[in-house]
Order: structure tokens, then C-alpha cells, then sequence
């Protein structure tokens, strides 16, 4: 199965909806409630992250029969220090973000701690691509 | 303990899902919706002054199914639209989050940590 959802800079309404929706097929296809929690979790970080900091972009998941590969991919500022970025409590987000209950450091740790597989590519003003993978346990 | 028991004792209001028989065991008290994504285990109960679209749809990952809306804080349409398209109950209620997770606790609620 694959489906695709448009990230839209700043709309923090949106943001979630693909998570939301994952989360509903997960629960139709009877995938185990904490492997679900895992999934959504990453993704809506990592949504919310896009939406944050990205001009736009696109996410992409493949669910087959033993996992789910969720793809991130924007169009942005691009992360200048993963290393950096992946210790918990740095942040470059702004104040709107920080209002909405985000922006303290957390997200991609909590993506990390949340998938088997997570891999980053990012180049400086071009974007962030996130790739997670979750491995299903029926 | 059932959401419409919470209601009673936080002297509040439910609204969004109105007969939720769910058995609440626990509770997470924050206006950070980052440490609610970080909850390992399962949270039956969000208590937060923090008044957004972003808090039920924390709440809907984090598969949190009643929040408490403490400070006096209003849920609008939409939040409540999203609340109950997902199941989730909301309690509006005047209490400070110190007070409600406070009343809560002596009446059993259990701590997440």
C-alpha cells in the first residue's frame, strides 16, 4: 500500500493529518497497538518538523506485509549539524512553534527512539529528506 | 474512574465525546506536547493548559483518549470536531493544572512516572 500527503509550510492545522491517517490503516490492518503508537508518534514529529522549519515538501509511506517505510521529504534550509540536531533539547524552532506545545529538542531523538531504521540526508538550502522504518509485528 | 466522575470532581464540563465508558488509570500533567510524545506506556489522561488543534492531535499519537483543559481554556470547533472524529473526551474545567492533577491524585489517579 502506498499513499501520499502534501507538507505545506507553516499550516499547523494540517499538520498530523498523515499520521492520523496511518494511524486509522494500522489500526483496519490490526497491527498491534504499541508497534501503531511507535509509528505515529515519528511521523507526526517529523511532520511537525517539516511544517516548522520546511518551504514545502511531500511524505511518502509504503506499508507491505512486515513494515512500514515512512519518506519525509522538504524542500528548506536543510540541517546544518545533525549530530547536533539528534541531542536532545536543541532547537532552532520559532516562537509560533513553541506556542503550538513543540520546539524543545525532542523531535528527532523521540524519531530515533521510535523506528528501527531512521536515516537523514539534508543539504544546506536545498532540504531534509527522513526516511523511518518500523517493522510490524502482527 | 470514568471522564464524567473527573468532570464532577474538577468541576467541569465535558464536551466532544459525551459517553465515554473508558476506565482512566493515569494521568501526564504538561503544556509541552514534546514530553507527551515521549511517554513510554500507556497514558489514559492528559491534563494541560495548553489550548490548540496540536493538543488533540497530540493526544490522538500519544493514544490518549480524555484531556483535561485546565486555566479556564476553551476547546474551539475544530478541536472539538478532531476530538470526536478520534474518540477522545475533553474536560474543560476553571482548576489550575496544580489543582486538578492534585484533586485527581488523592482520588487515585495514578502518576505516568
Amino acid at each position: 500500500m502506498h499513499y501520499t500527503f502534501d507538507i505545506e509550510k507553516g499550516n499547523f492545522t494540517n499538520a498530523g493529518n498523515a499520521s492520523g491517517s496511518v494511524k486509522k490503516t494500522l489500526k483496519q490492518l490490526n497491527v498491534d497497538p504499541s508497534s501503531i503508537k511507535r509509528i505515529v508518534v515519528a511521523l507526526y514529529e517529523a511532520e511537525i518538523n517539516a511544517v516548522a522549519h520546511a518551504y514545502g515538501g511531500k511524505i511518502d509511506i509504503d506499508i507491505d506485509g512486515d513494515k512500514i517505510v515512512m519518506v519525509v521529504a522538504d524542500q528548506g534550509p536543510g540541517i546544518p549539524n545533525i549530530e547536533l540536531a539528534m541531542t536532545e533539547g536543541y532547537s532552532t524552532a520559532s516562537q509560533k512553534v513553541r506556542e503550538m506545545g513543540f520546539g524543545a529538542g525532542m523531535g528527532l531523538p523521540n524519531m530515533k527512539k521510535n523506528t528501527d531504521k531512521l536515516d537523514i540526508q539534508t543539504e544546506l538550502g536545498v532540504g531534509t529528506t527522513i526516511t523511518m522504518t518500523v517493522f510490524l509485528k502482527n | 474512574m470514568k471522564a464524567k466522575e473527573i468532570a464532577e470532581l474538577l468541576n467541569g464540563k465535558i464536551v466532544g465525546c459525551q459517553d465515554s465508558q473508558e476506565e482512566l488509570t493515569n494521568a501526564f500533567s504538561s503544556d509541552l506536547m514534546s514530553d507527551v510524545l515521549r511517554l513510554g506506556g500507556e497514558c489514559s489522561l492528559l491534563i494541560t493548559g495548553l489550548c490548540n488543534i496540536q493538543t488533540i492531535r497530540t493526544a490522538e499519537m500519544a493514544m490518549i483518549n480524555t484531556i483535561v483543559l485546565a486555566r479556564g481554556k476553551t476547546a474551539d470547533e475544530e478541536m472539538i470536531e478532531h476530538a470526536i472524529d478520534n474518540d477522545i473526551t475533553i474536560i474543560e474545567t476553571e482548576f489550575s493544572i496544580f489543582k486538578a492533577s492534585g484533586i485527581l491524585y488523592n482520588h487515585g489517579i495514578k502518576p505516568m512516572y
